[in-house]
């Protein structure tokens, strides 16, 4: 995206921080739980409340699972990392510092391709990724005086995914999110939910002229939490800083909060940021030091990331980029078309299918494809019957219809309905006769010229035969008959 | 037969398991000598009741023959060890009613090993001082006195309480924790065996932490045998502390052999400081005539950066506390002092709740953590740790064990140091490379002053290698036959 400006044309520079939480029963430095919606307090134990003398153990599994989505990105994996205390007050920090990887993390730069909208894709760099531990959450709306602290989350794994200042529009910033979503989904590495905080994004933007190699001072927007809030706060903040800067202002580099109600974005005051985080290696927990033959395994382990299902889907199915790219944006969704075109005589049948019917059913009930009310195989069955022509493509819709409603599969239905395709040569001249005899007059002008007719005959007969009769032989009597 | 509380843990450990005497008994002697004692203020918290009840389950396991390594043995705990249910105070207000739902891992193989609770020990407040003059609690008083001056003296720090509660025959041992000369000093100026062991020997889950790279916690007995009992049952690895190491512990006890021939301790030049007293000087000399008639091997050795470590040290350990101290925030537990708003009640309660000296290192650890100074101060401090540790893989290569004084002077009185921190700091001077390498350390009561005041020898060993310490350690007591008692026990 460029804005154009009273004084000339701005390109946008994006960069965005995640944080991810880490996909684990236990949390980072100690075994208690980590459920989201639990009783406040309920999952807490002496090491996420600071108490004296209580000291942090590396959870392995959260490592491995960082470990993991450092090579899902194609990045370095570094053999040696280190933790440090950034240290600050706050009521729902309980030690008074979050250890968190500071100069050693253990994640190194890789890389992320958008699929953009159009078809293109675009390499965005990723400057690193490192574990750290979530803070527990204030409550200031239990008590008209008071604060409530919940140390639920205190302690919880994240990793803090940085990206280049690589982007540059909203749109890219969204495809970026969705794309690092999914990949974290198919490593299984984070759920990425956004709407539960386990998926929330800082996003660093700053504004040049076009064709400028400099990097104007960036703002950072904290804490957003969906990707259509990333994309609205960053197109907001890019169009204040250009008239700021075309009204003779300058940009303070300053961390600003997004308020979606308003659509604005706002300056934190300065005191909540003025922080000197007084980081240091922290004394409590060795250097974290990796096998190289644990990496390697890991590797080898890995899942087929969107990526290369991608060009599998391509090739194997011979499916557009576009529905590649559609069908792999969320692993279920990869899943779940690959079960039904798996050995189909043509896959983009199943692609179209899964694409139109199905997604507009999920979308009017709401649903992920995982609560789908018609499964894989059920599809796929529907899928078989116009394959071997028991069904017509527009009978089978209203089959898929009733699957929906009845949850029944489409064999069931067919027979119970008494749906199936008429495919007996006698039955189906018998209503092409009846056609032709009742319409005089269309035959005469189709017969001097005007063959799209043969449309409204199909119609007719499928009419005729309640829509059971198969269109493909119904067009060739027809033909024959009318002699065209 | 000698007073119940005169008794060394070997000997009491024998006596229990031939049952000569019992553990209740034993325990209640020394539940009477605490209450008499209470003008040393040695305790914060006394547990009587504790203490019986746990020596009468002792009775029990002796009676059934399956008693531990301490069974029915009654022991002072530091009141930086947290303790299930019973106060744990750091002697500092900001713990204020700090009952631990839980119990430290060293306090744990304690009891586990049949150890009796008689109650936790003032100390330095969160283990800052080397008189134990800092605590809330109040100031402890070394049992000893200078001859013909009744001036109370102070037991030397942080690790005062239990130092004067051993050494006044109230507690027959005593854990410490020593994170730049904490256990050793206390020791050497009240006339017991101190041991700091190696970094990651002794867990330090459940130990209010001070400077978490250098705290060790160890133990301080009347003899050195003794100690090689207590470290036995204190040491462990422990998966809770990341620092802690995965080496079985050794029977210490029998490393006590009584022979070091063809040993080779090490003199650093560098320890011969200037100011020095003449009589630590003669003691040194003294030490080194001993360990030479028990043929062993003296040679002088170098450790160049030795000038650096008190500056390095009080860079590191405030860092390091600074950012430990952090969570006394009135959030959770402990005092809170509330304010009109949440700095509000940090400030109020932070202020009321730490003493001078804590507010102080709070502050100094802070400064060099800032940015802008990280560099110049903690940065620089580490590299010269880095060097200190360096000295001593050099010097080991020329000799097993480094025999040093414990500290440059006998203990003072209380007051005389207190308005110049840097000539309090200046105690560790000896003590603190060891701390800063990660070494194991011991002070061997090992003389008299021309006062009247015990004085103490140290020997430093290499990483792990406590049962060589413990061997010289032997060595150094046997020959120094330090019988001196304080005044008032005979």
């Amino acid at each position: 995206m460029l804005i154009d400006g009273k004084t000339g044309t701005w390109e946008l520079v994006i960069g965005l921080e995640v944080h991810a939480q880490v996909t684990s029963k236990a949390k980072l430095f100690s075994g208690a739980d980590t459920v989201f919606g639990a009783e406040p307090n309920t999952q807490v134990s002496f090491v996420d409340a600071a108490f004296p003398g209580m000291l942090p153990v590396i959870n392995r599994f959260c490592v491995e699972q960082a470990v993991k989505t450092g090579l899902g990105l194609g990045a370095e994996i570094n053999l040696v990392s280190i933790f440090d205390r950034k240290n600050y007050f706050y009521a729902d920090l309980p030690a008074g510092y979050q250890i968190s990887q500071y100069t050693r993390p253990v994640v190194g730069k890789g890389t992320l391709v958008l699929d953009m909208p159009d078809g293109q894709s675009r390499t965005v760099g990723i400057t690193r990724l490192h574990l750290e531990q979530d803070a527990g959450k204030s409550l200031h709306d239990q008590h008209p005086t008071k604060t409530y602290v919940d140390l639920n989350r205190s302690g919880v794994a994240l990793m803090e995914i940085v990206s280049e200042p690589d982007l540059r529009s909203p749109e890219e910033a969204g495809a970026y999110l969705k794309k690092l979503r999914a990949i974290l989904r198919y490593l299984g590495t984070c759920d990425g939910n956004m709407e539960e905080g386990s998926m929330r994004c800082d996003a660093n933007v700053s504004v040049r002229k076009q064709g400028s190699k400099e990097l104007g001072t960036r703002c950072e927007i904290k804490n957003v939490n969906s990707v259509r809030f990333v994309m609205q706060a960053i197109e907001y903040e890019a169009n204040r800083q250009v008239e700021l800067i075309e009204e003779g202002g300058t940009v303070q580099q300053e961390t600003r909060l997004f308020d979606s109600g308003k659509g604005v974005t706002r300056s934190m005051r300065s005191k909540e940021h003025a922080h000197d985080y007084r980081y240091f290696p922290d004394p409590d927990l060795l250097p974290l030091v990796l096998d190289e033959k644990w990496v390697a395994g890991l590797k080898a382990a890995l899942p087929e990331l969107p990526d290369t299902k991608r060009e599998r889907f391509i090739k194997d199915f011979k499916l557009s980029p576009y529905d590649a790219s559609v069908l792999v944006a969320e692993k279920e969704q990869a899943e779940y078309f690959e079960a039904v075109a798996q050995g189909r005589k043509d896959p983009k049948l199943a692609a179209n299918w899964v694409m139109s019917e199905l997604f507009a059913v999920l979308n009017r009930q709401n649903l992920d494809i995982a609560r789908s009310p018609v499964k894989a195989t059920a599809l796929a069955g529907l899928l078989d019957l116009i394959e071997n022509n028991t069904i017509s493509g527009r009978i089978a819709k209203d089959v898929f219809a009733e699957m929906v409603e009845s949850g029944k599969d489409a064999a069931a239905i067919v027979e119970q309905k008494g749906l199936k395709q008429v495919t007996d040569t006698g039955a189906i001249e018998k209503a092409v006769d009846d056609v032709i005899a009742a319409n005089a007059d269309k035959v005469e002008q189709i017969k001097a010229g005007k063959v799209q007719l043969i449309g409204w005959f199909v119609g007719q007969v499928m009419k005729g035969t309640g829509g059971k009769a198969n269109p493909g032989m119904v067009n060739e009597i027809l033909k024959k008959k009318l002699g065209i | 037969m000698a007073a119940l509380t005169d008794l060394t843990i070997a000997e009491a450990r024998d006596q229990l398991r031939a049952r000569k005497i019992s553990a209740r008994e034993l325990a209640q002697a020394h539940v009477s000598a605490v209450a008499k004692a209470k003008q040393l203020n040695a305790f914060i918290t006394e547990t009587p009741e504790m203490a019986l009840s746990m020596a009468t389950a002792s009775d029990q396991r002796l009676k059934a023959g399956d008693g531990g390594a301490l069974e029915g043995v009654p022991l002072a705990i530091k009141d930086l060890f947290c303790t299930k249910d019973v106060l744990t105070t750091a002697a500092s207000h900001i713990l204020h009613g700090f009952k631990p739902p839980y119990e430290s891992t060293v306090s744990a193989n304690l009891w586990k090993a049949g150890a009796v609770l008689l109650g936790k020990t003032n100390l330095d407040e969160f283990a800052m001082g080397s008189s134990n003059t800092t605590s809330y609690y109040g100031p402890v008083h070394n049992p000893w006195q200078r001859r013909g001056d009744n001036r109370p003296l102070v037991p030397g720090g942080s690790s005062g309480g239990s130092a004067a509660a051993v050494a006044a025959r109230v507690a027959m041992g005593a854990t410490g924790t020593d994170t730049g000369g904490s256990i050793r000093q206390p020791a050497a100026f009240c006339g017991l065996v101190g041991l700091k062991p190696t970094y990651g020997r002794c867990s330090r889950w459940g130990i209010v932490a001070f400077a978490s790279s250098l705290d060790q916690a160890g133990p301080m007995t009347r003899t050195v045998r003794d100690a090689a009992i207590m470290l036995g049952a204190m040491a462990s690895h422990d998966p809770k502390d990341s620092t802690s190491v995965p080496r079985p512990v050794p029977d210490y006890e029998k490393a006590l052999t009584g022979d070091i021939r063809g040993l080779k301790f090490g003199i650093p030049k560098e320890y011969r400081i200037d100011g020095m007293a003449p009589e630590i000087e003669k003691l040194w000399q003294q030490g080194i005539e001993w360990l030479k008639a028990a043929g062993a091997t003296p040679v002088e050795i170098s450790l160049p950066h030795t000038k650096y470590a008190l500056p390095a040290y009080y860079i590191i350990a405030p860092a390091e506390a600074s950012s430990n101290l952090a969570r006394y925030d009135g959030v959770r537990f402990g005092l809170r002092i509330p304010g009109d708003s949440l700095d509000g009640m940090y400030e109020n309660t932070r202020a009321e709740g730490f003493g001078a000296e804590v507010q102080r290192r709070v502050m100094i650890g802070t400064y060099v953590l800032s940015a802008g100074y990280y560099d110049a101060y903690y940065l620089k401090a580490q590299r010269v740790r880095s060097l200190i540790a360096r000295d001593f893989t050099e010097a080991y290569k020329k000799c097993d064990v480094i025999l040093t004084p414990t500290a440059p002077s006998a203990a003072f009185a209380i007051g005389e140091k207190a308005d110049d921190p840097i000539a309090m700091y200046l105690n560790d001077v000896f003590t603190v490379t060891v701390n800063l390498a990660g070494l194991p350390g011991i002070s061997v009561p090992a003389g008299l002053s021309a006062e009247g005041l015990p004085l103490g020898l140290q020997l430093i060993g290499r990483a792990f290698d406590e049962e060589t310490l413990f061997r010289v350690a032997g060595v150094v007591e046997k020959a120094a036959n330090f019988t001196a008692l304080p005044p008032g026990i005979s």
